[in-house]
């Protein structure tokens, strides 16, 4: 569980997010939705502390991220996995050094069982015989498999995606936000997806965000968001013909 | 104010780079793979400038000894000090500024502008040490041993030059290289490589790791990166100079 308190950040004294609050369930996957510009970003690099907030307060399972030494914060955001919006896979490493990496760095496995749980991982995202292709060498969604495959390898606590559709053709992002939502499940961790792709909203939204302007302007799931009584909410869901038509389907 | 504020910046870098290791065996592994990255890849071009330096250096020393009462060993004593003094730790230091400077700031800035410094943040892991340090130690260690390739295929490259063309004998090369040597100018000499080691990677480093934006600004920081190792090699040479060789 991620629990914010009245989060605040201002760039330049112009204030980007406006005193969030909400927690974000365990075993759920949580997300994240917005214009560009709306903060998205910002939240989540604020909330795995790539930029500090502030105000207010980030708990992780109620141990307080924001007033914790760095030192301590190491050892929380060991329990981090992270997919992000490029993939940020090691380009000179390949495919089995990139999963294996943390591995190498906080485990004393011997090579062969690292060996077998960066297998494992790679086979649970739906990759075989690519261990020593490079990112270069393999496509978009492959690539977002790999760092998706990277961040669960040590078993993490909390998994944080952004955007991870991006770039990506509708068919294969639905895979990608289903393997999110198996993993999520299957772990019983707590994820956080930033994203604006309307397929990821309907389909594995469990708790949704809506960000506007970098102020919280609605909170619910997939099923409330076409009755969100939200006007700002409705004009950025429903911006498509396809999306109107849905709504009208619903209704 | 810029100038306190990059030293500021600079100095916390390097803090955080010093930072204990988090895992030896990881970090000793990734010293070896820079050592043949930033060392054993540069033989090659110190190898060539070295040996056309070293020959330019004692044909025109030779050339522009007109004054019969000079003796010509002196031209094998000017080779050799010329190599040892100046050509081999600071030219060199400033091609390989070039040369492992730019890579290293390059390297390092398009890792932060594709996340890959973030990827490693948000593991928990030390950036700045895991990246940069090895480097650094990586420089240290085998830059020397380029520096005394350097001072000897310079002093053969004077000495083939000088033989080929016939503009000295080999007994006067020899007895000008074996001259009045000083034993001295040798640590002084390892003193400015090791120094100089230290800037061409770890400022290259600092503009490449605070880089932000995308390919253009890589680029910029690359350039930026070799502009000002060279320039702090320079002002070094100095200072090292002055504090070593003063009487």
């Amino acid at each position: 569980m991620i629990e914010l308190k009245n989060v605040r950040k201002a760039f330049s004294g112009r204030e980007v997010l406006k005193g969030i609050n909400i927690v974000f369930e365990k075993g759920k996957t949580n997300l994240i939705i917005g214009q560009s510009g709306s903060g998205k970003t910002v939240l989540l690099k604020s909330i795995i502390g790539l930029h500090e907030i502030d105000d207010g307060q980030i708990l992780f399972d109620n141990r307080d991220f924001t007033h914790m030494r760095n030192r301590d914060r190491k050892k929380i955001r060991q329990e981090f996995g992270m997919v992000f919006q490029g993939g940020a896979l090691f380009d000179s490493a390949t495919v089995e050094e990139n999963v294996m990496f943390s591995l190498n760095m906080f485990t004393d496995k011997t090579y062969e069982e690292k060996l077998d749980r960066v297998n494992f991982v790679l086979k649970r995202v739906n990759l075989v015989n690519v261990n020593h292709l490079f990112p270069s060498e393999i496509s978009g969604g492959m690539q977002k498999r790999v760092a998706i495959a990277r961040a669960i390898a040590l078993n993490p606590r909390y998994l944080f995606c952004d955007e991870p559709n991006s770039g990506l053709d509708p068919k294969t992002g639905i895979v990608i936000d289903n393997l999110i939502r198996e993993i999520t499940e299957e772990y019983n961790i707590t994820t956080i997806v930033n994203t604006h792709d309307m397929n990821s909203v309907t389909e594995i939204g469990d708790k949704i965000l809506y960000l506007y302007l970098g102020e919280q302007n609605w909170v619910g799931n997939k099923d409330e968001i076409f009755n969100s009584g939200s006007e700002q909410l409705d004009n950025f869901v429903f911006a498509t013909t396809l999306m109107r038509k849905i709504k009208n389907n619903f209704k | 104010m810029k100038l306190l504020t990059h030293f500021g910046r600079y100095y916390m870098l390097m803090a955080k780079t010093f930072a204990k290791p988090q895992k030896n065996s990881i970090y000793f592994k990734q010293t070896i793979k820079e050592i043949d990255k930033l060392g054993i890849n540069s033989i090659g071009i110190v190898f060539i400038i070295s040996v056309f330096m070293g020959a330019v250096i004692t044909l025109q020393t030779r050339y522009n000894l007109e004054n019969p009462l000079i003796p010509l060993y002196l031209v094998g004593l000017t080779a050799r000090d010329t190599m040892i003094l100046e050509f081999s730790s600071t030219i060199v230091g400033l091609i390989l500024a070039g040369k492992v400077g730019s890579n290293i700031a390059s390297e390092i800035g398009t890792m932060r502008v594709t996340e890959q410094i973030d990827a490693l943040e948000i593991m928990g892991i030390n950036s700045a040490s895991y990246l940069i340090f090895p480097k650094i130690i990586a420089a240290i260690f085998i830059n020397p041993f380029l520096n005394i390739l350097s001072m000897f295929v310079g002093i053969a490259g004077g000495w083939v030059a000088a033989v080929s063309s016939g503009a000295l004998s080999t007994a006067d090369y020899l007895y000008g290289i074996h001259y009045a040597f000083i034993p001295y100018y040798i640590v002084y000499s390892m003193v400015k490589t090791v120094v100089f080691a230290f800037i061409i990677t770890s400022v290259p480093a600092y503009h490449g790791f605070y880089v932000k934006g995308g390919a253009l600004e890589v680029g910029k920081a690359s350039t930026k990166g070799v502009v000002y190792s060279s320039i702090l090699i320079l002002l070094f040479n100095v200072i090292i100079t002055q504090l070593m060789l003063a009487k």
